[in-house]
């Protein structure tokens, strides 16, 4: 499999496609350098098995050591406060796209524009077109997706790892915010 | 004018059953006023339009960066560049979405068409219009909203397909390169669209409920049956496919009349099967759209039969696997087949059972029901013998060919991991494989993306075997438009939001966890007291589901438009009884002049009837233009997942307060009201998510206290089953403590005190300043 392939095959984009983060410490480096971060999680973060855990173990401490707003789309508010993490909003993924979208918005916490939109856990098409809608629509927020696999329409994205990839690039994203 | 002339002697002839109708439609005893917009045209309520747009703001997620609808293409319209033709995304964008609406409204308009001019054929000009008798005054509530008139017969519907058929004309000249620039008015567009298609769904179905005998508004329409295994395998068995009944009709009249109908089988697939069950109980429905693979590739089908929409295009392809001979019926889909309208019936017959033709394009359904009937009787007992799906052995020894490659699971719309189930079934254990079936929407492209030819959907068909054979459930066949009597006893609860709502459940099968949600949905809503309306594809999912009790939803709530109802309207076509309910309540309930008067009406249900459609597994261009018509009404649409695939959403904007004001129309004074509804057309992404958020699209302005506590008691509480908490948005729908539900007063109270919130008063709400009584008051 091309690791940067879309994961649907027939999803591609078009001219502009995301750049791939080949190592973590990328992933640390655009998250640092971001002024107003915001992790979305969705529903089938609480469903992917990621080694001994779930993704959204992986999220949770990602949220929590970087200090990052989260949202939850769906129901997954409920698995984020059994993991002690309170989401800033509870919101459909298109609904938070179109806030984000929106240069005035204040953000999730009322901080201010959200610079960067990191995204996990989504249905695969649903993520594309969400993306596809900032990509086009919202020049001032990047996105970067944390899911094992290649999404074109992001501004990063990892590439279609295999799970133990995954958990190792996951774990040094995480452990690199701890420094 | 209307003349018929039973003969005629003139100089060229002799003329029989001379018919004519002149002008429009004469409008005795009708005192209604004609209202400001008859025969509306592309941009008669484009200012209705706006004022919605302005709240429901598109937010476009192109599904291509890229536009090639002409030689100046490529064009390449990431962020703000323009094509060659001068045209941005979101104008692209919303063309597209307006090319996909008239595409659905042309589809159901030249369904119509056909009805009717079937109809006009057999029974003339004068067969009246009849969907209720004494029940349904109030007979063609869209038509008389939008077109202004009182249709009386059958061929008082010819006005309104022309007005129609120049509509959609129009709205698809506007999608050409170099026309209309910009997406807000390609947006209005859109509205139109959806507007033209529900006429042309009501236009449908009362000429089918008229002169069919189908279930006239009634509540307790046949409990039909529905699902591979309701069968009989043993007789011959015929499929019809599609979306048009005349074929369905004709074959189950010509078994009638030669006393076959116990000797064969009649099955149907989409809404062609809900439409024959409306005609005949005892036909069949195998199930929605995605059975279409997996049915014919069980080999029960003897004969298949194609009508119109939705119909595969391999349809001929599969068959011919299955050695199963096709009849098309449409000059709309002639499947490549060689046309046999003009040979006499044993020829085609003979041809079909000694294997010399696999199919035939047959323009006359009489001469294709024949066919079908006696093509059946012969070639099914030739084909009893014939297996198809594999056997277990034949599935491990199929999986066991697999690489691991993964290529199905990336064609897969459902992500679905085949190659794991592959890797346990070459083991011999089949469950991975069997729990896939109810998540696969039968779309095959799996096995178009095996490198090894692996037949993946007929080896999970095969792993689900003994599944497939218990699919035995109850569906109440259609029942058309609801009763006026039922409009006056309930459109006081809804308007008062006392009722907590009416959802509908529409539209297609391409869903992300199955069918079995939308039962779920169809069954808590329904437990909760809504009134739970459904159509299509989605009335039979709703039936798919059996309590321990055995008992399938249909058996369980009644089938009346009341509280706690669930009711099957028909099929695609029948989806203007939904949207004509609504205005029925502006009209009977409300005594609101509905004639020609669509944007008072569109303001009145938008403000105050609590109606939300969900499109959980929306695919098609049709579903698009069905909730087009209803966002012109003003009532919300949810759909699943996919649904974003239709590249743009409706949302409002919660947290803009200046969004979201009324004026009250007893002073003309602007109101703030809350987000209410918040968004008009968006994607869930899980069944829990849609359930809270359809709670929540059913509050509108004009709900009383207790209305509103109704409401509210419902979203709150499947916000803290489903989302673990209560809502963060409580102080924005909550107008005065009254408001409150008792039984979460302190929770509530608690929270309105932390967010400063201060009570606001509940207008007569309208968006159109026509409305205010007291015009000096306006600002
Ligand atoms: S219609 Fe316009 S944007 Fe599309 S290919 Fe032609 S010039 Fe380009
Ligand atoms: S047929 Fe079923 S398993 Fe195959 S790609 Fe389609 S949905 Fe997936
Ligand atoms: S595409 Fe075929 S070979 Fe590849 S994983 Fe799927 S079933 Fe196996």
């Amino acid at each position: 499999m091309g690791s940067t392939d879309p994961w649907m095959i027939a999803e591609v984009a078009g001219p502009r496609r995301a750049s791939v983060i080949t190592k973590a410490e990328v992933a640390d480096a655009i998250i640092r350098r971001a002024r107003h971060p915001l992790l979305i999680v969705g529903s089938l973060s609480a469903e992917i098995e990621v080694d001994d855990r779930k993704l959204i173990d992986y999220l949770v401490l990602l949220a929590q050591k970087g200090g990052i707003p989260v949202v939850a789309t769906a129901q997954v508010g409920k698995d984020l406060l059994e993991r002690d993490l309170t989401p800033d909003r509870q919101m459909a993924a298109v609904d938070i796209a179109q806030r984000l979208a929106d240069p005035l918005w204040k953000g999730v916490d009322g901080k201010g524009p959200h610079d960067l939109a990191m995204f996990a856990g989504l249905p695969y098409y649903l993520t594309q077109t969400v993306l596809s809608g900032l990509k086009h629509f919202a020049p001032a927020v990047k996105t970067m997706t944390l899911d094992n696999v290649y999404h074109p329409q992001a501004s990063w994205s990892l590439s279609n790892l295999s799970l133990r990839d995954w958990v190792t690039t996951l774990r040094s994203i995480i452990e690199n915010l701890e420094e | 004018m209307h003349f018929a002339i039973k003969e005629l002697n003139t100089s060229l002839g002799k003329i029989r059953d001379l018919d004519i109708s002149i002008g429009r439609i004469e409008e005795e005893g009708w005192t209604d006023p004609v209202g400001p917009t008859p025969f509306p045209s592309l941009a008669s309520l484009r200012n209705w339009d706006l004022t919605l747009l302005q709240r429901y703001r598109p937010f476009y997620m192109p599904f291509c960066d890229l536009c090639c609808l002409c030689t100046y293409g490529k064009c390449d319209l990431t962020g703000d560049k323009r094509g060659a033709c001068g045209i941005d995304m979101p104008a692209q964008q919303s063309r597209m979405v307006l090319l996909a609406s008239s595409i659905g409204a042309a589809t159901h308009l030249s369904h119509a068409r056909e009805l009717v001019d079937r109809i006009l054929e057999r029974n003339g000009h004068q067969k009246p219009i009849d969907v209720g008798g004494h029940n349904v005054e109030v007979e063609a509530p869209i038509i008389r909203l939008v077109c202004g008139i009182r249709p009386r017969t059958i061929g008082d519907l010819e006005e309104v397909l022309e007005y129609l058929e120049t509509e959609v004309t129009q709205l698809l000249a506007a999608t050409h390169t170099g026309m209309e620039a910009n997406n807000l008015d390609f947006e209005s567009k859109v509205l139109h669209a959806g507007m033209i298609d529900q006429v042309a769904m009501e236009v449908a179905d009362i000429a089918q409920v008229s002169a069919f005998g189908f279930p006239r508004a009634d509540p307790e329409a046949p409990l039909v049956q529905l699902g591979m295994g309701t069968v009989d395998q043993k007789k011959p068995v015929i499929l019809v496919v599609g979306h048009n009944v005349l074929p369905s009709i004709d074959i189950i009249d010509y078994l009638e009349h030669n006393g076959l109908s116990s000797d064969v089988e009649v099955t149907g697939i989409c809404c062609t099967a809900t439409d024959m069950t409306r005609y005949s109980p005892s036909a069949k429905i195998i199930g929605p759209i995605s059975w279409q693979l997996r049915y014919l590739r069980s080999g029960i089908p003897d004969v298949v039969v194609m009508d119109e929409q939705c119909i595969r295009a391999d349809t001929l392809l599969e068959a011919q696997k299955m050695r199963t001979p096709v009849i098309a019926t449409s000059p709309k889909n002639c499947a490549g087949l060689p046309d046999r309208s003009g040979d006499g019936a044993e020829e085609i017959v003979a041809d079909l059972v000694a294997g010399k033709a696999s199919g035939a394009l047959i323009l006359d359904s009489v001469k294709a029901a024949q066919v079908a009937v006696q093509t059946v009787l012969e070639v099914a007992p030739e084909r009893s013998h014939f297996k198809v799906l594999p056997s277990t052995d034949m599935i491990t020894e199929k999986a066991g060919e697999c690489t691991q490659c993964k290529l199905c699971r990336r064609s897969c719309p459902n992500d679905l991991a085949i190659p794991d189930a592959m890797k346990a079934a070459a083991k011999g254990k089949f469950s991975l494989l069997n729990e896939m079936y109810d998540e696969c929407v039968g779309c095959g492209r799996c096995e178009h993306a095996c490198p090894q030819g692996i037949p993946i959907h007929s080896v999970i068909c095969a792993a689900a075997q003994k599944q497939i054979k218990e699919e035995t459930f109850t569906v109440r066949a259609g029942r058309g438009a609801i009763q006026d009597v039922e409009i006056r006893q309930v459109g006081g609860p809804i308007v008062l939001g006392e009722i907590p709502g009416v959802v509908a459940f529409v539209g297609c099968a391409n869903y992300p966890k199955g069918g079995r949600e939308v039962a779920e949905m169809c069954m808590e809503f329904a437990h909760r007291r809504y009134i739970v309306v459904t159509s299509g594809c989605a009335a039979m999912s709703a039936a798919m589901y059996r309590d321990d009790e055995g008992h399938t939803p249909y058996e369980m709530y009644p089938g009346s438009f009341e509280a706690g109802g669930l009711l099957n309207v028909g099929s695609c076509v029948s989806n203007a009884h939904i949207a004509g309910a609504a205005v029925k309540i502006a009209s009977i309930f409300a005594r609101r002049n509905l004639r020609a008067n669509y944007e008072e009406i569109a303001d009145y249900v938008y403000n105050r009837v609590g109606a939300v459609g969900v499109a959980w597994g929306a695919m098609s261009q049709k579903a698009a233009a069905i909730a087009s018509g209803f966002w012109r009404l003003g009532i919300p649409v949810v759909v699943g997942p996919h649904g974003s695939k239709y590249r743009r959403m409706l949302l409002g904007r919660a947290d803009k307060k200046e969004d979201w004001s009324v004026f009250d129309a007893r002073s003309g004074e602007r109101v703030y009201v809350g987000p209410v509804p918040e968004h008009l057309f968006v994607a869930a992404e899980t069944k829990e998510e849609a359930a809270v958020m359809v709670a929540k699209l059913c509050m509108r302005p004009n709900d009383t206290s207790k209305g509103r506590a109704i409401k509210l008691n419902h979203y709150i509480d499947l916000h803290k089953r489903y989302m673990g908490t209560l809502p963060s948005d409580i102080p924005l729908l909550v107008r005065t403590v009254a408001d409150i539900p008792l039984t979460m007063k302190s929770d509530v109270l608690n929270i309105l005190r932390e967010s400063g919130w201060s009570e606001h008063s509940i207008p007569d709400p309208t968006l159109l300043s026509s409305q205010i009584r007291e015009k000096k008051g306006v600002r």
